[in-house]
C-alpha cells in the first residue's frame, strides 16, 4: 500500500475583493509514494510545491480531490503522530532555547515525559546543535534554524518525513549533512517526501521524482528512467583556434575564447570527440558536463508547457 | 481534509448556548444595576475636570451626560424619590461640556428649582445655571424666560422676574409672551393668568417630554384652582342672596349664577360637599393643586401620566 | 487531549513572561510609587480615595493594553512568522491551539494583576498607614478587572483568528471603549423607538458590557459589593468569553493558512 496517496487533489483560490477571480494554485494531482523511498517533488518557484505540502499537512483545505497518508485521512491525529514536517524558511519561537523548543514539540507530539529529554538530546546531536542547545533561538543563524527545523521533524521518530526545500540556507557542508541524514532515514526504513528546485540533489538522492510546473504535474518516474530518455551534454575546452573537421559533426555549438575553443558535444559523442582531439594532437583543457540529465529532462518539460502556453516562443 | 465536522458542531452549539446565556445574564445584571446605580456617587463631580479629560470630544460627552441626566431623573421620578441630588452636577457637567445645549438649561429650570419632592430644591443653583447659559447664548430668549420663570415660580421675586423677562423680550425672535409678562408683572404678579401664560409658553415651546408633562400637569392644576375659586365665589354670592348654602350645582343654575355644569380638565364634575366646599372628584389626578382637596388630604408623590410623556 | 492545550497554554505564558510583561510591571510599580508620594503631598483627607481610584484604574488600563496587544498577535503573529506550521503538523487539533492560547494569556494576566495589586496595596499602605476592613472590597474590584481581561482577551483572540494584527487591535480597542459605555448604550436603546430601538438593543446585548464590571469608584468609597453582583458578573464574563472563544474556534477551524 502506498504510504502517500494523492488523488485528484486540487486547490483554487478566489482572488480579489469584488469580483472573485480564480487563481489555480494546483491542478488535479494524482500521485503515489511508496514505502521506504525518497521522493523528490521538483519544480521552479511558484510551481505549487509548497501548496501541495500544505495540503498534505492540513494547513490549507483542498477545493477538490483527496489524499491519504499511511492509509488514513490527513487530519487524523494518528497520522500526525507519525509524520514530521519541515516548512520552508522555518521560524521558531524566538524566546525559547533550542532544547526548550524541542521539548515543547515533544510534548505536543505525545512523546512520554520519561523519553523526552533523551530524544531531545539525541536529535540535537544528530543535527549538530548540541553546543547551541541552551542558546535562545533568536540568536540562531539561518543555517542553524534549518537544522532545528530538521531536528523537530525527526524528533518523534515519524514514519514519513515531509521537507519543503530542506537545503535552502545551508552552506555546502550543511547540504552534505542533510543529504547524509536523508539517506540514513531511508536506511531506517522511513519514507521521505521533499520538494526542491536544486536538481543535483534530487538526482543523487531520489528514487523517484515528480516534476510540477504552474500547478500541473509534468512527469513522474524513477530517476534512471527519466534520465535515460534524455541525453546529457558536455562542454570540451581545448587549446587552439579552430575546430578540426572530424569534430564538426559531433559538436552542436562552439566559439573561441582567447586562445581556446569551447565546444558542446552530446554526451554519447563525448568519448569520440575526445579521441578526435587527441588524434589531432590538440591539448584538452577541460571536459565538463553542461547540464545533468535530469536537468535537461526538467527543462524540456518546463519549456514544453511554456511554449504551449505561449510564454516562450 | 475538511474542517472537522465534530468540532464545528460542538463549537457552534456552545456558541449558541453562550449567546443566550449572556443575554440572560446581562438582563439580570441590568436589574441589579438599576437598584444600585441611583446610589452611585458621581465619579468626577467637577465639570472643569471632566472638560479637561474630554480630549476635545466635548459634544459627545455632553450628549452622554445629558442622556444620563434624563435617565437619572426618570428613574428617580419613577421610584417616587424624594430627592434629585445628582441632577445639578449632571446638568452642570452637561452644560460645561456643551454650553449651547439649551434643553439642559430648560430641564434645570423645571426640575432643579422646585422644592422636593417635585425637584431638587436648588433654586439658586438653577439661577446660576441660567445665568451661565445666558452668558454663552445671549440671544436665546428661552434662557431669559426660564430665569424669570424660576424667580417667579419658586422665589416669588417678581421684580427680578420682570427684569429677566424684559431682558429676554429685547432679544430678536423673542416669544411675544415675554413682553406681555414683563409689562403685566407690576400689577398682576402672583395672579393666576400670569402662571397660566408661563406654563402655556413652556408647553408650546419645549420638546422635552418631561418638561411638557410638567407644564401640562401644572396647567391642569391651575385650571382646577381657577375653577374651584370661581365656584366658591358663586357659592358665597348664592349664600348672600338666599341665605343658604346650595345643596348642589343645579341650585346655582336655577338662580342663573351658573349656566353649565362645571367639569374638571378630565371631564368629571366637581363635587359640592357639605359646608359649601367645592372639591375635585379625584384629587390624585391633579398634582400641584392648592384648592379643591378634601380636608386632611395628603397628596401622593408626583407622577406624570404616561399619555402626557408620550404626547410629544 | 486537553493536556496538549495545557502545554500550549504553558508555552504562551512563557512567551508572554519573557517577552513584554516584565517591563510593564516595572513601569507600573514606578508609577504607583510616584503617584502615592505625590498624592500624599497634594491632597489631605482623600489620599486613600485617590490611591485606590488611580491604582485600580491603572491596573485595569495596563491590563487591557496587554490583553489587546498580546491577544491580537496570539494567532496572527504565529501565522505571519509561520511558527504555527510546525505546531499544527503535530497531533494538535486547531481548537486545542485556540483554547491553549487563551488560557496562557489569561494566566499571564492573572499573574500580572497579582503583582500590580501588590503595588496598589503597597501604595495604599504608604499613604494611609494601615488597612481598613473595607479595603477587602478592593480584592473584589480586582477580581472584576480580571473578568474584564478575560472578556477582552477572548475578543482580541477572536479578531486575531481572521484579521490582520492592526485591524484586530483597532476592533478590540473599539469594543473596549464601547463596552465601557454599554450602560449608556442600553439607556439610549431604552429611549429610542422602532427600528433604532431594536437595533440598539441588539447591539447592546452583543457588545461586551464592561460597565457593570467596573466597581472601582464604589470600592474607593468603601462601599460593599453585593454577592448577587459578583455571581452575575462571573457568569456573564465567563459566558461572554466562551462565546468569543467558540467563534474563534469556528473561524480558525476552517481557515486556510497561506
Amino acid at each position: 500500500m502506498p504510504v502517500i496517496e494523492i488523488l485528484e487533489l486540487e486547490k483554487t483560490y478566489s482572488v480579489g475583493f469584488w469580483r472573485k477571480r480564480p487563481r489555480i494554485a494546483l491542478r488535479p494531482l494524482t500521485l503515489n509514494v511508496e514505502d521506504g523511498e525518497i521522493f523528490g517533488f521538483l519544480g521552479p518557484n511558484g510551481a505549487g510545491k509548497t501548496t501541495t505540502l500544505k495540503l498534505l499537512m492540513g494547513l490549507i483545505f483542498p477545493t477538490g480531490g483527496s489524499a491519504r497518508i499511511l492509509g488514513m485521512q490527513i487530519n487524523d491525529p494518528r497520522v500526525k503522530a507519525q509524520i514530521g514536517f519541515l516548512p520552508e524558511h522555518p521560524y521558531f519561537y524566538d524566546y525559547l532555547t533550542a532544547s526548550e523548543l524541542l521539548e515543547y514539540y515533544a510534548q505536543l507530539s505525545g512523546v512520554s515525559s520519561s523519553e523526552r529529554r533523551r530524544k531531545v538530546s539525541e536529535v540535537l546531536a544528530r543535527a549538530g546543535l548540541q553546543d547551541a542547545a541552551g542558546t535562545q533561538l533568536r540568536k540562531f543563524s539561518k543555517g542553524m534554524l534549518q537544522r532545528v527545523g530538521i531536528a523537530q521533524a525527526i524528533l518523534h521518530d515519524p514514519k514519513v518525513l515531509f521537507f519543503d526545500e530542506p537545503m535552502s540556507g545551508l552552506d555546502p557542508m550543511g547540504r552534505r549533512e542533510v543529504r547524509d541524514l536523508m539517506e540514513e532515514l531511508k536506511r531506517q526504513g522511513k519514507t521521505v517526501f521533499f520538494s526542491t528546485h536544486i536538481l543535483s540533489d534530487a538526482e543523487s538522492l531520489c528514487d523517484r521524482v515528480a516534476i510540477i510546473h504552474q500547478g500541473e504535474l509534468r512527469g513522474v518516474g524513477a530517476v534512471e528512467d527519466l534520465t535515460s530518455s534524455v541525453e546529457g551534454k558536455a562542454e570540451i575546452v581545448w587549446h587552439g583556434n579552430s575546430i578540426p573537421a572530424s569534430l564538426n559533426s559531433l559538436t552542436t555549438e562552439c566559439h573561441l575564447v582567447g586562445d581556446a575553443v569551447r565546444a558542446v558535444v552530446r554526451e554519447a559523442n563525448q568519448d569520440a570527440a575526445i579521441d578526435a582531439l587527441r588524434r589531432e594532437g590538440l591539448r584538452i583543457i577541460s571536459v565538463t558536463p553542461v547540464r545533468t540529465s535530469l536537468e535537461e529532462y526538467f527543462v524540456r518539460k518546463i519549456q514544453v508547457s511554456q511554449t504551449a502556453a505561449g510564454v516562450i516562443s | 481534509m475538511k474542517p472537522s465536522a465534530r468540532t464545528t458542531k460542538i463549537a457552534a452549539g456552545a456558541l449558541l448556548v453562550c449567546l443566550v446565556s449572556s443575554a440572560f445574564a446581562l438582563h439580570h445584571l441590568d436589574r441589579i444595576g438599576t437598584q444600585t446605580s441611583t446610589e452611585e456617587p458621581l465619579y468626577i463631580p467637577s465639570p472643569k475636570v471632566i472638560k479637561r479629560f474630554s480630549l476635545g470630544y466635548d459634544g459627545l460627552l455632553a450628549d452622554l451626560y445629558w442622556t444620563r441626566a434624563v435617565q437619572y431623573f426618570g428613574t428617580k421620578h419613577y421610584q417616587h424619590a424624594r430627592d434629585y441630588n445628582l441632577l445639578a452636577p449632571l446638568l452642570e457637567i452637561t452644560t460645561t461640556l456643551d454650553p449651547h445645549l439649551i434643553v439642559a438649561y430648560e430641564f434645570g429650570a423645571n426640575f432643579l428649582a422646585p422644592r422636593p419632592p417635585f425637584g431638587s430644591g436648588m433654586p439658586q443653583r438653577a439661577i446660576q445655571l441660567m445665568e451661565f447659559g445666558i452668558r454663552n447664548n445671549p440671544d436665546e430668549w428661552k434662557l431669559y424666560y426660564n430665569l424669570g420663570f424660576i424667580y417667579y415660580m419658586e422665589l416669588k421675586e417678581y421684580a427680578k422676574a420682570a427684569d429677566a423677562f424684559a431682558r429676554g423680550a429685547k432679544v430678536p425672535n423673542a416669544h411675544p409672551a415675554l413682553k406681555v409678562m414683563a409689562a403685566e408683572m407690576a400689577q398682576h404678579a402672583g395672579e393666576l393668568p400670569m402662571a397660566q401664560i408661563m406654563w402655556s409658553t413652556a408647553y408650546q415651546t419645549v420638546r422635552d417630554p418631561y418638561i411638557r408633562a410638567n407644564a401640562i400637569t401644572h396647567l391642569r392644576a391651575l385650571q382646577v384652582d381657577e375653577d374651584v375659586t370661581n365656584l366658591q365665589k358663586l357659592i358665597s354670592v348664592y349664600q348672600q342672596k338666599t341665605g343658604n348654602l346650595p345643596s348642589s350645582f343645579t341650585d346655582l343654575q336655577t338662580v342663573r349664577l351658573l349656566r353649565t355644569l362645571p367639569l374638571d380638565p378630565f371631564g368629571h364634575a366637581y363635587k359640592l360637599v357639605a359646608g359649601g366646599r367645592v372639591e375635585v372628584r379625584d384629587p390624585d389626578n391633579f398634582p400641584f393643586i392648592t384648592k379643591g382637596t378634601p380636608p386632611g388630604y395628603v397628596a401622593p408623590p408626583v407622577r406624570f401620566r404616561p399619555e402626557d410623556l408620550g404626547a410629544s | 487531549m486537553s493536556l496538549r492545550a495545557s502545554y500550549i497554554a504553558a508555552n504562551t505564558f512563557r512567551e508572554a513572561v519573557r517577552d513584554r510583561v516584565l517591563y510593564n510591571l516595572i513601569a507600573f510599580a514606578l508609577l504607583m510609587s510616584a503617584a502615592a508620594i505625590l498624592v500624599g503631598q497634594i491632597s489631605i483627607g482623600i489620599e486613600r480615595l485617590v490611591v485606590v481610584n488611580l491604582g485600580l484604574t491603572a491596573v485595569s488600563l495596563f491590563g487591557i493594553v496587554i490583553a489587546i496587544f498580546i491577544g491580537i498577535s496570539l494567532v496572527s503573529k504565529e501565522i505571519d512568522k509561520r511558527t504555527l506550521y510546525t505546531v499544527l503538523s503535530r497531533p494538535v487539533q486547531r481548537w486545542e491551539f485556540i483554547v491553549g492560547k487563551f488560557l496562557g494569556l489569561a494566566g499571564t494576566l492573572v499573574v500580572n494583576t497579582f503583582f500590580m495589586a501588590i503595588g496598589v496595596f503597597g501604595a495604599l499602605l504608604y499613604v494611609a498607614h494601615g488597612f481598613q476592613a473595607a479595603d477587602g472590597w478592593i480584592v473584589v474590584a480586582l477580581y472584576f478587572i480580571i473578568l474584564q481581561f478575560l472578556m477582552i482577551t477572548a475578543i482580541a483572540l477572536l479578531f486575531s483568528s481572521f484579521s490582520t494584527p492592526l485591524l484586530s487591535a483597532v476592533f478590540a480597542f473599539s469594543l473596549f471603549i464601547i463596552g465601557s459605555f454599554a450602560a449608556d448604550l442600553r439607556g439610549f436603546a431604552g429611549m429610542a423607538q422602532g427600528f433604532t430601538r431594536w437595533l440598539a438593543t441588539g447591539a447592546a446585548y452583543l457588545l461586551p458590557n464592561l460597565s457593570s464590571l467596573n466597581v472601582i469608584s464604589s470600592v474607593a468609597h468603601q462601599q460593599a459589593v453585593s454577592t448577587q453582583l459578583i455571581i452575575s458578573n462571573t457568569i456573564y464574563a465567563l459566558v461572554y468569553a466562551g462565546m468569543a472563544i467558540c467563534g474563534s474556534v469556528l473561524i480558525f477551524e476552517r481557515r486556510n493558512l497561506k
